[in-house]
Formats: C-alpha cells, sequence, structure tokens
C-alpha cells in the first residue's frame, strides 16, 4: 500500500473518530438529561450554592458563599496553603458595594 | 486536476519517508506533542464541561442569600431579620437556614452539614451523600456518633444515602434534623446561618438586594447570579494551577518549535539543495516540509483530543484528580456530563496545528532561497 | 545547443576574498554529442556546468539555451528549465540517506504530478537498463560507489533530459567501473541525449565516445577540440 494512501486511510479513521467523540457527546448529553434535571431540582430543595469540587477548606467548598478575606483570616498576609486555592478566582461581585 | 493531486500525493508519500527516515525524531515529537495536545485538550473539555454543569444545576440556587457579617467575618444571623426582609417591596417568601461544617475525626473529613426543608429529617437520622458513605463505609441502619460543642455525645442513625448521580453537588451532605443541629453546635433558637430570599419579578433582583442591604446595614447579600459567575470563571485559564500548567506546555512547544525553527541541521540543508538542484521549486520544496508539519501536528491533535475526550468522559478524569484533590480526604467520585464546546475544539485545533505547521516552514524558506549550485561542491 | 559568450563568474563579489572563478569563457556545447570540460584541480569546471545547467547564473556575460537569453532569467524560470531540460549526476551522487534507491530516482518527477505508478515503472526500467534493478529498494547508504552512481544516473534519466552533466564521474571509480560508465554515455549518445562532463582522466578524454575535450586552466579556455 502506499505510504500516502496509509496515512489518509489513517486520518480518516481519527477524524471518523472525532466525529464520533462529538456524536458520543450529543448522545450523552441527551442521556444525561433527566440526571441533570435531577440534580437541578435536588439543588432548588436544599437550597444548595456550590458544587463538591473541593472539601478541603470552607472557602474551596463553598466558594460562592465565602466572605472575602476567609484565605486570609488568619493573618493578612497568610498565604494560601490549600492547592485547589489557586484553581478558585475570589467571590466575582456585581459592582454592589 | 489531475496533474496538481497527483503531485500533492507524490509529495505527500515523500514526506512521509522523509519521517519514517528520522524514525526516531519523529516519535519523539509526535509524542511530546500529542501529550501537550491532550494535557490542553483534557483541561479545555473537563473546565468547560464543569462550568456547564455549574451553570445547569445551580440555576436553581437560591436567588438572594443574606448572610450577617461580624468583624468582617460571616456570624449567625437572628430571625428578626426575616421580619426586615419580608418587609421589602417585591419579596416572594424569606426564610433561615442552618447549615455549616462538621470535620468528623473518624475520617478525618469536612462534611456539609444542612438541615432540609422539604422533606425534613427526623430527629435521630442523617441522610448522607456518597462521599461521606466511601469514607465511613455507612451503611443505612449504621450509628455516627459526634461530640457536640458541649461535649456530650450526638447520634446519627443513617437513614439513607443520596445517590451517587448527584455526587457533584451533594458527596458531602450530611443533612440532619433542626433540633440535632442546634444540638450538635449550641445555636439557640431564633439564629441562623444565612437567609434565603425569593423575589416575586426576579428583574428586579439587584433592587430589592439593595433595599435589603439599606436596611439591614450588618449583612452581605450573595446574588444568584454571582454564585453562577463564580463558576463562570472556575478552573479558568487565568486561575494559578491551569495557568502553571499552560505556560507549562505552550513554553515547552515554544521551546520546542523553536529548536525546529533554529535547529535546521546541515543534513536537512543539503538535502534541501539537493532537491533544487534536481528540479524542485521553493514552493515545492517548503509544500513539502509543510506536508511533514501538517502531518505530525494533525496527528498528534487528533490522537491528543480523542485520548482527552476518553479520559475526560469516559474514565473519569482521573490524571486530574490529585490535582483536584488537594489536601481533601472526602473526593467526590462524579460521571461529567458531556458538554462539549465544537468552537473551543476548533480553537484548539487551530492553535495546535496552525503555529506548528508555521514552525516547521519558517526556517524551510530560509534554507530554500539558497542557491543550488552549493550542492556541487 | 548551448551558446556561452564572454561568461565571468566571481564569488564573493565585493569583498575582500572575491575570487574570479571563470574569466570570460566563450564556447558553444552541440546537441547530441559528448563534451568533456578537462583541466587541473580548481581550473573552474564545475563552476562551468553549474552555468550550463542552470544552477548559478553568471556574473557577467550570456548563456543562450539554443535561441532563448537565460542568463538573466529569474531562478523560478532558471528552475523549470532545469527540470525539463538538464539531468545532473554530482560528484558526490547527493543520494538522499535513509530512503530506497528507487524513491531517490524518482524524486525529480515528483512535482511534476506523474502517476505514482508510471512513475514507479519508469523508474524500475531505467534501474533495470543500468543493471541495478536488484539494488532497487535497498537504502541508498548501503550501495557502493558504482551502483551509487548509476541510481544518480538513473535519478537524472527520470525526467527524459535532452542534456546530462556529469561532474568527475569517474573520479571515485576503478578504471573497469570507468569503462562501465563510459559504456552507459554510449548508449546515452545513442538515444540523442547531449552529454556535459568534467574529468581530468586521460582514459575519459581519449575515448572515442568524447566528440570535443574543452580544457580550462585558472577559468581560462586553453584549448578546444
Ligand atoms: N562558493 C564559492 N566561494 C568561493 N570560491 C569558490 C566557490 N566555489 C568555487 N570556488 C572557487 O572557484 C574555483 C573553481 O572551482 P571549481 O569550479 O570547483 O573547480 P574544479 O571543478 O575545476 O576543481 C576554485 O578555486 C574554488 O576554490
Ligand atoms: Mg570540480
Amino acid at each position: 500500500m502506499r505510504k500516502s494512501d496509509a496515512f489518509l486511510t489513517l486520518s480518516a479513521v481519527l477524524l471518523l473518530l472525532l466525529g464520533a467523540s462529538f456524536a458520543d457527546a450529543a448522545r450523552g448529553l441527551v442521556r444525561e438529561e433527566p440526571a441533570l434535571e435531577r440534580k437541578a431540582e435536588m439543588v432548588g430543595r436544599l437550597g444548595l450554592t456550590d458544587l463538591v469540587l473541593f472539601t478541603e477548606a470552607r472557602y474551596t467548598r463553598h466558594p460562592s458563599q465565602a466572605d472575602l478575606h476567609s484565605a486570609f483570616q488568619d493573618h493578612p498576609f497568610a498565604m494560601d496553603h490549600f492547592p485547589t486555592g489557586s484553581l478558585l478566582p475570589p467571590p466575582i461581585l456585581k459592582g454592589r458595594p | 486536476m489531475r496533474v496538481w493531486l497527483n503531485k500533492q500525493r507524490n509529495l505527500l508519500d515523500f514526506s512521509l519517508s522523509s519521517l519514517s527516515r528520522r524514525r526516531g525524531k519523529t516519535l519523539g515529537m509526535l509524542t511530546v506533542y500529542t501529550s501537550i495536545v491532550f494535557v490542553l485538550a483534557s483541561v479545555m473539555l473537563f473546565s468547560h464541561a464543569i462550568r456547564r454543569e455549574a451553570a445547569t444545576v445551580l440555576a436553581k440556587s437560591p436567588e438572594v442569600l443574606v448572610q450577617r457579617m461580624v468583624a468582617g467575618r460571616h456570624d449567625l444571623i437572628p430571625a428578626r431579620h426575616l421580619d426586615a426582609i419580608r418587609g421589602v417591596r417585591g419579596v416572594q417568601s424569606a426564610e433561615g437556614r442552618l447549615w455549616g461544617y462538621l470535620f468528623d475525626p473518624a475520617a478525618a473529613a469536612n462534611y456539609t452539614l444542612m438541615v432540609p426543608t422539604n422533606p425534613r429529617i427526623e430527629p435521630g437520622k442523617v441522610v448522607i451523600g456518597d462521599g461521606v458513605v466511601r469514607v465511613r463505609n455507612a451503611d443505612p441502619g449504621d450509628l455516627m456518633s459526634f461530640r457536640a460543642h458541649d461535649g456530650s455525645l450526638v447520634q446519627f442513625k443513617v437513614d439513607h444515602a443520596i445517590s451517587r448521580e448527584s455526587a457533584l453537588v451533594s458527596a458531602d451532605l450530611f443533612l440532619v434534623a433542626e433540633e440535632d443541629f442546634r444540638r450538635l453546635f449550641g445555636i439557640p433558637a431564633g439564629m441562623f446561618t444565612d437567609l434565603a430570599v425569593s423575589v416575586r419579578n426576579p428583574r428586579e433582583v439587584g433592587k430589592i438586594a439593595e433595599k435589603i442591604d439599606a436596611a439591614l446595614p450588618d449583612t452581605r447579600i450573595v446574588l444568584r447570579d454571582e454564585i453562577l459567575r463564580t463558576y463562570e470563571s472556575v478552573f479558568d485559564w487565568r486561575e494559578g494551577m491551569l495557568l502553571v500548567l499552560l505556560a507549562g506546555s505552550i513554553l515547552a512547544f515554544a521551546i520546542f518549535s523553536w529548536e525546529k525553527a533554529s535547529g535546521l541541521s546541515a543534513e536537512e540543508r543539503r538535502e534541501i539543495g539537493i532537491l533544487k538542484a534536481v528540479g524542485w521549486e521553493t514552493g515545492d520544496v517548503i509544500l513539502l516540509k509543510m506536508l511533514e508539519g501538517l502531518v505530525v501536528s494533525l496527528s498528534a491533535f487528533l490522537v491528543g483530543y480523542l485520548l482527552a475526550y476518553a479520559h475526560v468522559f469516559h474514565l473519569g478524569a482521573g490524571l486530574f484528580e490529585p490535582v483536584l484533590k488537594g489536601w481533601a480526604v472526602l473526593y467526590p467520585k462524579y460521571r461529567l456530563t458531556p458538554f462539549v464546546d465544537e468552537l473551543q475544539v476548533a480553537t484548539l485545533f487551530f492553535f495546535t496545528v496552525f503555529p506548528y505547521t508555521v514552525a516547521t516552514v519558517v526556517p524551510i524558506w530560509r534554507a530554500a532561497i539558497v542557491d543550488p549550485d552549493q550542492v556541487m561542491r | 545547443m548551448i551558446h556561452l559568450s564572454d561568461v565571468r563568474k566571481a564569488f564573493n563579489q565585493g569583498k575582500a576574498n572575491e575570487f574570479w572563478a571563470l574569466k570570460g569563457i566563450d564556447l558553444s556545447v552541440r546537441a547530441g554529442k559528448v563534451t568533456v570540460f578537462r583541466g587541473p584541480s580548481g581550473s573552474g569546471k564545475t563552476t562551468l556546468l553549474t552555468l550550463v545547467g542552470c544552477l548559478a547564473r553568471p556574473t557577467s556575460g550570456r548563456v543562450r539555451l539554443r535561441d532563448r537569453d537565460i542568463s538573466g532569467l529569474p531562478e523560478r524560470f532558471l528552475t523549470d528549465i532545469r527540470r525539463s531540460t538538464f539531468g545532473f549526476v554530482f560528484q558526490q551522487f547527493n543520494l538522499l540517506k535513509g530512503i530506497s534507491a528507487v524513491e531517490n530516482v524518482m524524486i525529480p518527477a515528483y512535482p511534476l504530478g506523474r502517476d505514482r505508478n508510471e512513475l514507479s515503472e519508469r523508474a524500475h526500467a531505467l534501474m533495470a537498463s543500468l543493471d541495478i534493478a536488484a539494488k532497487a529498494h535497498s537504502n541508498a547508504e548501503w550501495l557502493s560507489g558504482g551502483e551509487a552512481q548509476r541510481v544518480a544516473i538513473a535519478r537524472a534519466l527520470i525526467n527524459d533530459p535532452e542534456v546530462v552533466i556529469a561532474d568527475e564521474p569517474t573520479a571515485n571509480l576503478d578504471s573497469e567501473r570507468s569503462r562501465q560508465f563510459l559504456g552507459i554515455v554510449e548508449t546515452l549518445k545513442a538515444s540523442g541525449k547531449t552529454v556535459l562532463m568534467t574529468s581530468h582522466d586521460p582514459l575519459v578524454c581519449d575515448t572515442a565516445v568524447v566528440d570535443h575535450v574543452v580544457s580550462l586552466r585558472d577559468g581560462q579556455l586553453v584549448e578546444s577540440r
């Protein structure tokens, strides 16, 4: 087989797989739709405010509820010593006092 | 057309031959490149999926939350504030919430304690999230006891566990009855953690927040919008770890392309000279090298992206776990909903394939304009 | 077929190490004949070949191919002429390492967009006619000097050029192989090709197949017969 044919075939297969990954994602979305709704319903019922991504510190467990200085509450110059703190932005306030 | 097509295929054949005769270098390049694409694509898919999931699921969070601040810290809020809030025009309802954190010495993990109002939990019972189930090996009917604020023992009987499906919002939950909550922490009746407010007209939420703020100067107000925004930027590219990761791979990539760009070996120069001497135009040589670059970068992109897709959505993003876990003991096991942004994928494609291909061509351009008579020497 | 008038070539012109490799050459190469440039090392033979073969342009003077003045043409056109008119056999053969002999032979034809199967057939036929069919799939760096030269000749012929140019073709060969090479030159001439080569080997210059010998010394013509 010609080298270029081999490569083009391989690329075509990979492109097909790429297409398949999009299809898989679309199917996954449809499949997860009810689960998403159940989650949203639970959030509404329990009044949850945050995702359980990082449970190590209060301000990473509930970043949207943390007061502005919780990361520095021990001392104004205290360094953030939880690794996941670096994955989060400070809560974003909407131009209100 | 026919001729043109034949030419492209002939050149592709030849570029594949050229790549395969530098097998070690080519494979090394492919590996580095593929892993860079893999890391970038994994981060991209993961963070996009998390953000979209947060936006979808947290859309049902409380519209307005009122916290009391004392000396810069979040403090308990008295029930009488509820009346003040209910008096603000446009407020539909206001309720006190009780929640907090509980450190479990047995598992060395932090739980989120919460008192649900619908349905209420019977005193002495607890409903636990999937993460709690896993760190404590707890089954329905098991007893869990904790020391209350005054040293007395408070015992809970596990009623049931929350399904794993919702772990992303519930893994560390520990749902108890109001009496138990107050007893555990010594919170007197009439005090709450914060107040949840719902409004009649969502468009007036900003106005209402202002009014509450004016009526209750010792409070801080968190809007649902702000919660959603917080999650819009979680795992944003600016965030430390990701920045380091991205900067690292981009730097590696830059060094790597630079090496290619500057390090045109004498051997490669000679070959370009030979090609030109036997009748290749400068354009043909550049096309050849572009094809070489394209073969490598296209394969790396496709393979890297597909691996990343499988990693994030089918293998639970295992490689990120150590990073995301941090010091946490309780780490939720969740399956991400496959939100994929095609535009983002296209951007990734553009930023990985295009610069590399250009980087391979630039030095060739310089070399390809040398006189072909050099090869006669 | 090819006419040179008052051709001069300088290297590093305008710099301290300026060097005039050719100092006014008038010369005609006739179609269908075998011409040899003879002269001691450094006399400018290779430089002259690069000018005739459109690999380089003269510093001054004219090079005409048939009725066309090619000394002032831009690079693109020179490449075109070079590809269609000349086939080169370099002194060091200049085969590409790591790929097979037959692929080396096909390289000059790739940009022309010819059909791969035809091309491959032609390459194999050429190699068979040069008696190296057995080596078609060996990598270029495994070939002996004589084999490599014949692969280089096949490569020079793949685009069916009118003129074959060979620089010092016998310099790396023993007399037996040199005679074989001259045999090949004979068949080339018989098939109507013009052959141009450089050599200081009497074995080459005194063979019957050679029609013209042009002698060079210090960048000037000293004798032409
Ligand atoms: N690129 C170059 N730069 C400077 N000098 C050159 C260059 N190429 C050839 N020369 C000089 O031109 C002269 C003629 O070289 P060449 O044509 O290769 O001679 P021959 O092939 O007869 O041995 C030599 O003295 C050589 O050093
Ligand atoms: Mg020479």
